[in-house]
C-alpha cells in the first residue's frame, strides 16, 4: 500500500472514531473533546489537500474559538449529563436505519462510478496558500466578505439581546 | 495521491454520524455539535473538490461556511441559554410546545 | 458623480446629482441625529447641505461657462424602461437650470441661516421647541425637490419635483397644524394647508393631463426629443393647443394665478421663513420655469400667448388690488407676491422669456428679503409683547391689555399694532426699505429693470396689457409705501411695538445680503448689454429676443413709481394714525372699494357659494338619489335581492339540499380521516420533525439515484 493511502486510512479511522465517540459519549464534555478531535483530525485532512489556510483556521476559529464556546455553555448550564427518558426512543432505531441508507446510497454513487470523479492532480506551487485566498477573497469575493462582516455583527448583537436577563429601565426623561 | 471518492465517502460517513446525533441525542449542546460536524464534513468535501478540479473558490467557501458556523454558534449557543432560563433544562424533548 | 470626479476636465459636470444628494443629506442627518444634538447642530447641519449645494450649482455655472453655455446631460439611472419608452434619472445642466439652480439654494441658504435664529423664538412662542428639528427636515428636503423640479431632464422628472415640492409646502403651511392663523390653538392653519393642497392638485391635474398629451402625440417626454417632435411639424394644432392650456392650468395652481391663486394668501398661516423661501421666492415661480422651460410648446400654439399673458396681466392687477386693502403684513406681501408672479407669467406669456425669468430672479432677492424682513418685524413686536424668559406661559392675561383690535389674543402681524418702529429696529428698517424701493420699481434697485424689462415688452406686445401691468404697478408702490409708513413710521400703537428689540445677528446678516442683492440685482441685466439675457439664450435659442430700451417706458414707470410712493405719504405719512382702533383713511373716502379690497372681492365666498356648496349639494343629492334611492332602494331591494330570492329558492331545495351537500359532507368527512390521520405527526418534538426531514431527504436521494 502506498504511504499516503496508510496516512489517509489511520487518520480517517480516527476522524470517524472520534466522531462516534462524539455520539455515544454520555457526558457532554467528552463529546465537545472528541469533537475538537475530528476537527483536528480533518485540519490534517486540509493540509493534505492542499489548503493550509483553511486548516489554521480550522485550528483556530472551530477547534479553538468555538469549541471553547461550547465547552464554556456546557459548564455554565451544568449540562453533562441529562439523559431522563421520553416517550422517543421508538426514533433511534429508525434514525439508524435512515443512517445506513443514506450510506449506502452514496456508497452505490462511488462505487457504480455515475459520477466520475478526476484523479487529484498534483497543484502548483503556492496552491491555497494564505496570499492566494486573499487576493481571491478580496477581489472577486469582495462583497460576500463584507455581507459577512455584517452578518457576525448581527449575530453578536442577536446573542447579547437574546442572553439579556432585564432590559435595564431607561430613566424617564 | 488518494482518489477523490476516499474523501467523498470518509464525508459521507461523518455527515450520517452528524446525522445520526441530531436524531438520537436529547442534549440540546450535543445536538448543537452533531450540526457543527455535518458542517464540517461538507467543508472537508468542498477542500477535496477543490483541490480536484484545482478550484480555490471552494476553499472561499469554506472560509464563507466557518464564518457562518460561527455565527451560527453564537446565537445558537445564546438561545440555548435563554432556553435554560426559562425551562430550566436543555432536553431538546422538553421543549415541545410547538405541538398544537 | 463623486467627489474627486469634480478634478477631471468637465468633471464639474459630474458634480450635479449632489444638489440632491447635499439636503437630502441633510435632512437624513436631523432626522437620525437631530433631536439629541440641539438646535445649533440642527441649524449648522441644514444651512450647510442647502449652502454646499449651492457651492455645486456655482461650480456648475462656472463649468458652463467653461463650456460656452452648451448644455449638459448626466444620466445617473435608469428610471423606467418598458418599450421604446425610456425615461432616465436624468439632469439637464443648462443655463435655464443653473439659474434656477443657483436661485433656488442661493435664497434657500440664506433663508435657511435665518430661520436658525428665527424658529428659536417661534417653536417657543408656539410651546413647542421639539418642533426645530422638524422644520428643518421639511425645508432640506423641499430644498432637494425643487432641485429635482428644476435639474429634471424631462417632463416626468419636473412632475416629481413639482409633487415635492407640492408637499413641503403642504407639510410647511401646516407647521403649527394644530394652531390657527392667529396663534390660538384650532384648525386653521390645517384647512390653510388643505387649501393650498386641494387648489394645487387642480393645478397638478391640468399639468399631469399636459403630460399625457404630450406623451400620446410625442411618444416622450424628454424636453429635446419633445420640442424636435413640434418642430417636424407631425404635431396637430389641437393638440399643442390642449398640451399648452392644460400646463397653463398647472401653472396657475402652482404659481397662484387667476383663478387658482386663492391658496397663495392662506399660505401664509406657514412660518415666515417658509413664505419667504417657498411662497416668494422659489416655488411658486416654478410655474414661469415650466412656461420657460416649454417655450417651443407656448410658442408654437396660436393665440397661447395671449392667453397666457392676460391671465397674468389680470392676475397682477387683481392682486395688487387686493394687497391696497389688507392689514396684516404678510398678508400685504402675500398677494404682492401673486401680483409679481402675474408680472412674470405675463412676461413669458408673451414671449419675453428672459425679461420673465430676469423679473423671477430679482423678485426672488426683494420679495425673500421683504418677507424676511416682516418676519423680523412680527418677532421683534412678539418679543416686545411677550418677552420670553421672563415668562415662559402661563400669564397670558397679559396679551390682553387694550392694544388689540378685536378683543381676541395680541396678532403681532397686524400692522395696525406697529409704528415707529424705525427706530427700535434699525437694521430691519433700513434693509426693508431697499426692498421696497426694488419692488416698487424705483430707479438702480433691482425691480426697476426687471419690470422695465417686462412692461418695455408689453408695450410691443399689446398695449392692453402694457397698461394694465402698468396699473398694477402703480398699486404696487401704493401698498409698499402704506405698509412703511404704517409700520415704520408714526407713534408705536401698542405695547409691543414701543418695546419692539431688534432681531438677533443669524436673523440679520441674511438680511443685509439680500438687500444688497435687491439693490445691485438689476445689473446683472443692464438694458442694451443683457448679459442675463444672453446667458440665457443658450437655452432659449431663437426664442430669446434682446428688449429694446425704452426711456419713455423707464420714465412712465419711474413717475408713475414715485408718485404712487407719494400718494401714500399724504394719505398714510402725512397723519399717521394714532390708534390702533382708527378707520383706515382710504376706508373714509371710498368705503366700498376699499370694504372689497380688504375683503379680497370675496372671491373666497364666492368661490365658496359657486364651487364648493354646488360641489357639495351635489354630492349630497347624488348620494341620497343615486346611491340611496336608485341604487340601493331600487336596483338592489328590486332588482338583486327580489332576483336573487328567486333564483335561491329553486336552488335551495332539489339542487343544494340534495347534490351540494352531499358532496360537501363527503369532503368534510374525508378531511376531518386525513386530519385526524396526519396529527399523528405532529408531536411537538424537534427531533421528530428532524427524522421526516431526513426521510425526505433518504428517499428523494433514493430517487434520484436509482430512477
Amino acid at each position: 500500500m502506498a504511504p499516503e493511502l496508510i496516512v489517509f486510512l489511520v487518520l480517517g479511522a480516527v476522524a470517524v472514531g472520534s466522531a462516534l465517540g462524539m455520539l455515544m459519549s454520555r457526558n457532554a464534555v467528552y463529546s465537545a473533546m472528541f469533537l475538537i478531535m475530528n476537527f483536528a483530525t480533518v485540519a490534517v485532512f486540509y493540509l493534505v489537500l492542499g489548503a493550509p489556510f483553511i486548516a489554521m483556521v480550522q485550528v483556530t476559529v472551530y477547534a479553538g474559538a468555538i469549541m471553547v464556546l461550547f465547552l464554556f455553555v456546557i459548564m455554565l448550564l451544568g449540562a453533562e449529563h441529562l439523559e431522563r427518558r421520553t416517550g422517543l426512543d421508538w426514533q433511534k432505531p429508525i434514525a439508524v436505519v435512515l443512517g445506513l441508507v443514506l450510506l449506502v446510497e452514496a456508497g452505490y454513487v462511488l462505487a457504480s462510478g455515475q459520477a466520475s470523479l478526476p484523479a487529484i492532480a498534483i497543484p502548483e506551487a503556492g496552491y491555497g496558500a494564505p496570499a492566494q485566498i486573499g487576493e481571491l477573497l478580496f477581489s472577486q469575493y469582495l462583497l460576500p466578505f463584507e455581507v459577512t462582516s455584517v452578518l457576525l455583527l448581527a449575530a453578536m448583537i442577536g446573542a447579547i439581546v437574546i442572553t439579556r436577563r432585564d432590559a435595564p429601565k431607561r430613566k424617564k426623561n | 495521491m488518494v482518489p477523490v471518492e476516499y474523501y467523498v465517502g470518509l464525508s459521507a460517513i461523518l455527515f450520517t454520524i452528524g446525522t445520526l446525533g441530531v436524531l438520537t441525542r436529547r442534549n440540546a449542546i450535543i445536538i448543537f455539535m452533531s450540526i457543527e460536524l455535518m458542517l464540517n464534513s461538507a467543508n472537508l468535501l468542498f477542500v477535496a473538490f477543490a483541490r480536484t478540479f484545482e478550484a480555490l473558490s471552494g476553499q472561499i467557501f469554506v472560509f464563507f461556511v466557518m464564518t457562518v458556523a460561527a455565527a451560527e454558534v453564537a446565537v445558537g449557543l445564546a438561545l440555548i441559554v435563554a432556553v435554560f432560563r426559562t425551562k430550566d433544562t436543555i432536553n431538546i424533548d422538553e421543549v415541545s410546545s410547538l405541538r398544537g | 458623480m463623486l467627489l474627486s470626479e469634480a478634478t477631471n476636465p468637465g468633471g464639474a459636470f459630474n458634480l450635479v446629482p449632489w444638489i440632491v444628494f447635499f439636503p437630502v443629506i441633510g435632512l437624513l442627518v436631523n432626522l437620525v441625529a437631530g433631536k439629541r444634538m440641539g438646535e445649533k447642530f440642527i441649524g449648522t447641519v441644514a444651512s450647510l447641505a442647502s449652502g454646499l449645494a449651492f457651492a455645486v450649482s456655482v461650480a456648475l455655472f462656472f463649468a458652463l461657462q467653461a463650456n460656452h453655455g452648451h448644455k449638459e446631460i448626466f444620466h445617473l439611472l435608469d428610471w423606467i424602461n418598458i418599450g421604446a419608452l425610456n425615461i432616465g434619472w436624468d439632469f439637464r445642466i443648462d443655463t435655464l437650470s443653473v439659474t434656477m439652480m443657483l436661485v433656488v439654494s442661493g435664497i434657500g441658504t440664506l433663508i435657511h441661516i435665518y430661520a436658525a435664529g428665527y424658529m428659536h423664538y417661534d417653536v417657543r412662542y408656539k410651546e413647542d421647541p421639539a418642533s426645530y428639528v422638524r422644520f428643518f427636515i421639511y425645508l432640506n428636503l423641499f430644498i432637494a425637490m425643487m432641485m429635482i423640479l428644476v435639474s429634471g431632464d424631462n417632463y416626468l422628472m419636473l412632475f416629481v419635483g413639482w409633487e415635492g415640492v407640492g408637499l413641503c409646502s403642504f407639510l410647511l403651511i401646516g407647521f403649527w397644524f394644530n394652531r390657527s392663523p392667529d396663534g390660538t390653538f384650532g384648525t386653521g392653519n390645517s384647512y390653510a394647508a388643505k387649501k393650498a393642497f386641494i387648489a394645487n392638485r387642480v393645478g397638478d391635474f391640468g399639468f399631469l393631463m399636459a403630460i399625457f398629451t404630450t406623451f400620446w402625440v410625442t411618444h416622450s417626454l424628454q424636453f429635446d426629443e419633445v420640442f424636435h417632435h413640434l418642430d417636424s411639424g407631425e404635431v396637430p394644432a389641437w393638440a399643442i393647443w390642449a398640451i399648452a392650456m392644460f400646463m397653463l392650468l398647472g401653472v396657475t395652481g402652482k404659481s397662484a394665478q387667476i383663478p387658482l391663486y386663492v391658496w397663495l394668501p392662506d399660505a401664509m398661516a406657514g412660518p415666515t421663513p417658509v413664505s419667504a423661501l417657498i411662497h416668494a421666492a422659489t416655488m411658486v415661480t416654478a410655474g414661469v420655469y415650466l412656461i420657460t422651460r416649454s417655450a417651443p410648446i407656448f410658442s408654437a400654439g396660436e393665440g397661447v400667448h395671449n392667453v397666457v399673458a392676460w391671465v397674468g396681466a389680470g392676475t397682477a392687477l387683481f392682486a395688487a388690488t387686493i394687497a391696497v386693502g389688507q392689514y396684516d403684513i404678510k398678508k400685504v406681501l402675500a398677494y404682492s407676491t401673486v401680483s409679481q408672479l402675474g408680472f412674470m407669467v405675463a412676461a413669458v406669456g408673451m414671449g419675453a422669456y428672459a425679461a420673465g425669468m430676469f423679473h423671477l430672479v430679482t423678485h426672488a432677492f426683494f420679495k425673500a428679503l421683504l418677507f424676511l424682513g416682516s418676519g423680523s418685524v412680527i418677532l421683534a413686536v412678539e418679543r416686545g409683547h411677550h418677552p420670553i424668559g421672563e415668562d415662559a406661559h402661563g400669564d397670558h392675561h397679559d396679551e390682553h391689555h387694550g392694544h388689540d383690535d378685536h378683543g381676541h389674543a395680541f396678532d403681532p402681524q397686524d400692522m395696525r399694532n406697529m409704528g415707529g418702529l424705525r427706530k427700535r429696529i434699525p437694521w430691519t428698517f433700513w434693509t426693508y426699505i431697499m426692498g421696497t424701493l426694488a419692488l416698487a420699481g424705483v430707479p438702480i434697485w433691482a425691480g426697476f429693470f426687471s419690470k422695465d424689462e417686462i412692461l418695455a415688452d408689453a408695450l410691443h406686445f399689446n398695449i392692453g396689457i402694457y397698461i394694465v401691468l402698468s396699473i398694477a404697478a402703480f398699486f404696487t408702490a401704493f401698498y409698499m409705501g402704506r405698509q412703511v409708513w404704517l409700520v415704520f413710521f408714526g407713534e408705536p400703537r401698542s405695547h409691543g411695538a414701543e418695546a419692539a428689540k431688534e432681531s438677533p445677528r443669524t436673523v440679520l446678516i441674511p438680511l443685509v445680503i439680500l438687500a444688497i442683492l435687491s439693490t445691485l440685482g438689476g445689473f446683472m441685466n443692464f438694458p442694451e448689454v443683457h448679459q442675463f439675457g444672453h446667458w440665457l439664450e443658450y437655452t432659449l435659442g431663437h426664442f430669446y429676443h434682446p428688449t429694446e430700451f425704452n426711456a419713455n417706458v423707464a420714465l412712465g414707470s419711474t413717475a408713475f413709481g414715485l408718485a404712487a410712493l407719494f400718494i401714500s405719504w399724504l394719505v398714510y405719512g402725512q397723519n399717521p394714525r394714532q390708534t390702533a382702533k382708527e378707520k383706515d383713511p382710504l376706508e373714509k373716502a371710498f368705503p366700498g372699494i376699499f370694504a372689497g379690497m380688504n375683503a379680497k372681492w370675496w372671491i373666497d365666498e364666492i368661490y365658496e357659494d359657486l364651487i364648493i356648496r354646488p360641489y357639495q349639494k351635489l354630492a349630497a343629492w347624488l348620494a341620497d338619489v343615486l346611491d340611496w334611492r336608485f341604487w340601493h332602494d331600487w336596483f338592489h331591494e328590486r332588482v338583486i335581492r327580489d332576483g336573487f330570492f328567486g333564483l335561491t329558492r329553486f336552488l335551495a331545495h332539489p339542487v343544494d339540499l340534495g347534490v351540494i351537500d352531499g358532496i360537501a359532507n363527503g369532503l368534510a368527512r374525508v378531511t376531518q380521516g386525513g386530519a385526524t390521520a396526519l396529527s399523528i405527526f405532529q408531536t411537538g418534538f424537534v427531533r421528530n420533525y428532524a427524522l421526516w426531514v431526513f426521510v425526505g431527504v433518504v428517499s428523494i436521494l433514493g430517487y434520484l439515484i436509482f430512477r
